[in-house]
């Protein structure tokens, strides 16, 4: 008898043993690390952490420093198309391979074969197309076409529209592929019914399948946001933030000033304004998931 | 008996071995970080390694791709406590926050001795020297503010000499345009932009206006009609730059000076490293000008070791060893010559070294043409903030007085 209470004991333990190293991970690494930066972010640390208190004085400098404000300005442009960009061609790409088309599987390679790729990678290739002197405007001028010109990249204005055209090309893929297993999973039975009822099948995926496909895209939705708030290498492969500093990115403006700049204070303000960024947007949406679960 | 004997041999054994090895001293063994991984600047790192092995040391050589990863390594593993014997920094402040934090040996007695105060240029003098202790050696002096011509470039556009002024500079460049060629090999980064700025500050602002940016910070200066001409003269080489400049990176813009695709680079003489391996002759396929003007200035950029504290007296000794034999006559010349810059004292046989360097080294002798880099005088933090705002001003047009009142914004504590 005894021998089996302490049998059942282990066994209610096991699954926590088990959790402790990520648990710890999670607790140590990021809350930890989480709260450390915050209370960095309140002191005057340059190269190594201080403990003079300096109140907000930093998030007042970055906020009155126009880089921070620029690459806030463009992670909201690049963060928006890149997510819409990645979701609608991602979803069109799923529906045309679900269309049942010859030579499915060489297809469905070729449009995930971009996710294989690292952004550094990607950076450095789409920096090649897109220089204007070497790339797809020179060959396009050169084979006769001379009027031709795309050289966003080097435009103040417009070379973040090609940090988004360069990680929807690689990010694209991958959301066909989630899409794709999402579509599979819908019973045939309802496209049997909808096709006896006459429903055109457009209709049948707007107002059908995707209302069916909401945890896919909600799983979709939380990878390209980690990828949007994380997005670093792309921008320093393909421009290094240029032309000047019209690309840059929140996350590359943090790492300059924790190495290059030494100022350990003001890149952590940075990096707690980025962590509420994205609280303030999953919080919503965590909040939204508990309640349905609470309501089934 | 038998037993006996052969443990008796053993332990004459081991005492003779430990008599050996107390007549001859283990070498002091050094563990180096540094940042010198291209392929010439590899070649410069073994002959310091080679040096101080010749001085009975040990060099244990651990090289870290780019300047900021290995500082930072070198940081964290000083604040972890396994910090190396020595570790390279840039002749800039950027080390002064180990200092302040007490994590350095100072190596005076090898500065006294060596006599550093006589022959080091007072730009290096000033950043090594801190509240009167000596916390690194110098490695060399770099210049970043080279102007190079390719005399390919300028035969095709009729141009007979180099430049001697900023207007025949400008002129230079209009008939290299009207030639066709690209009259200004620019690679568009932050930092190169910047280089490119402080090289029309040192010739068009002349070295009050210099020391009064760079190291007071004064806002009256930055305000002043003189600083005004420097930031539109910086603007006006924009003009100048082909459309695939933005991102490119300084060698392939040396490259385009190199086949003759290009007339004119503003570059620091690490460049040499390139035209080096093209097989390149100073004077012969490509000219060098320091600067313009019998009273140019020389920007002193450079490499310094500083010593991450340690008590064990033998990392001490290795320490003060690699601080006398890097700051050796003989050796400087060996390093420098394979890397491009030139010897932290002029007071070494430079017969052997190319003609930049030897022009260089010339001008060194005049203490009132020499200058510190930017980041001798600011924080890193106050040079990144400056480099931003000259990078949006020579992307964006945007008026020279906003221009003007960003620079004191980004210069002020």
């Amino acid at each position: 008898m005894r021998g089996s209470l302490l049998r059942r004991q282990i066994r209610r333990i096991t699954p926590w043993t088990a959790l402790l190293p990520l648990a710890l991970t999670v607790l140590v690494g990021y809350l930890g690390g989480a709260l450390w930066s915050l209370f960095i972010s309140t002191t005057n640390s340059r190269t190594f952490p201080s403990t003079e208190f300096v109140g907000l004085d930093q998030y007042e400098r970055l906020f009155d420093n126009e880089r921070w404000l620029l690459s806030l300005h463009n992670l909201a442009i690049y963060g928006v198309l890149f997510i819409v960009a990645c979701m609608v061609i991602g979803f069109l790409l799923a529906v045309f391979i679900d269309q049942k088309v010859r030579g499915e599987g060489l297809l469905r390679v070729a449009f995930l074969y971009p996710y294989a790729m690292s952004f550094v990678a990607t950076g450095l290739v789409w920096q090649w197309v897109l220089n204007p002197d070497s790339g797809l405007q020179n060959a396009l001028q050169q084979m006769g076409w001379t009027s031709f010109t795309f050289d966003w990249i080097i435009d103040q204005d417009k070379v973040i529209y090609t940090v988004v055209i360069a990680s929807v090309w690689q990010g694209a893929g991958l959301v066909m592929a989630l899409m794709l297993a999402g579509l599979r999973g819908i019973d045939e039975e309802i496209w049997k019914a909808a096709r006896l009822d006459g429903v055109p099948p457009w209709r049948v995926y707007v107002s059908i399948v995707l209302p069916m496909l909401s945890a896919t895209l909600a799983t979709v939705f939380v990878l390209l946001s980690t990828a949007v708030v994380k997005a670093f290498d792309v921008v320093i492969a393909m421009t290094q933030g240029g032309p000047g500093t019209a690309s840059d990115l929140p996350a590359k403006f943090i790492m300059d000033h924790l190495f290059g700049r030494a100022n350990l204070g003001l890149a952590s303000s940075g990096a707690m304004v980025l962590l509420m960024t994205v609280l303030i947007i999953v919080a919503p949406l965590l909040y939204v998931r508990s309640r349905r679960k609470e309501a089934r | 008996m038998k037993r006996q004997a052969l443990l008796a041999a053993t332990f004459l054994l081991a005492a003779a071995t430990a008599a050996q090895a107390q007549t001859q001293p283990a070498p002091l063994k050094a563990e180096v970080i540094h940042w010198w991984t291209s392929g010439g600047e590899s070649a410069a790192v073994k002959t310091l390694a080679d040096a101080y092995r010749a001085a009975g040391g040990e060099w244990q050589d651990t090289p870290i791709a780019l300047g900021e990863q290995a500082r930072s390594v070198a940081i964290n593993r000083i604040v972890g406590g396994k910090a190396p014997t020595a570790a390279q920094f840039n002749t800039t402040k950027q080390f002064y926050d180990i200092v302040d934090q007490g994590l350095l040996n100072n190596i005076d007695d090898v500065a006294l001795k060596g006599g550093w105060d006589k022959f080091l240029p007072e730009v290096i003098l000033n950043v090594i020297r801190v509240k009167g202790h000596y916390y690194a050696a110098p490695v060399n002096i770099h210049m970043p503010t080279w102007i190079w011509t390719s005399k390919a470039a300028f035969a095709k556009a009729g141009i007979k000499s180099d430049p001697k002024s900023f207007d025949e500079l400008f002129a230079a460049l209009d008939k290299l345009k009207a030639a066709g060629l690209v009259p200004l090999a620019h690679g568009g980064q932050g930092w190169q932009d910047n280089t490119v700025f402080s090289a029309v500050l040192a010739n068009v602002g002349g070295r009050d206006l210099y020391l009064k940016v760079y190291k007071d910070r004064d806002p009256a200066a930055i305000k002043s009609e003189a600083f005004k001409k420097v930031l539109l003269t910086f603007k006006r080489l924009h003009n100048y730059v082909d459309k695939g400049s933005p991102g490119r990176n300084w060698n392939d813009a040396t490259a385009m000076i190199i086949n003759g695709r290009a007339g004119v680079q503003i570059m620091g003489d690490w460049a040499k490293g390139e035209f080096n391996l093209a097989g390149k002759v100073a004077g012969k396929d490509y000219g060098c000008i320091a600067g313009f003007g019998p009273k140019s200035l020389y920007v002193i950029q450079g490499d310094v070791m500083v010593f991450p504290r340690s008590s064990d007296p033998n990392t001490v000794k290795a320490q003060k060893l690699l601080a006398s034999v890097i700051t050796n006559p003989v050796t400087q010349v060996a390093f420098n010559m394979k890397k491009g810059s030139v010897p932290i004292r002029t007071d070494v046989d430079a017969s052997k070294m190319d003609l930049c360097a030897q022009t260089g080294l010339a001008i060194l002798k005049d203490k009132s043409r020499q200058i510190g880099n930017g980041e001798a005088y600011m924080t890193p933090d106050q040079n990144g903030a400056l480099q931003d705002v000259i990078s949006n001003y020579w992307n964006r047009d945007i008026p020279v007085e906003k221009v003007q009142k960003e620079i004191i914004n980004a210069l002020q504590d």
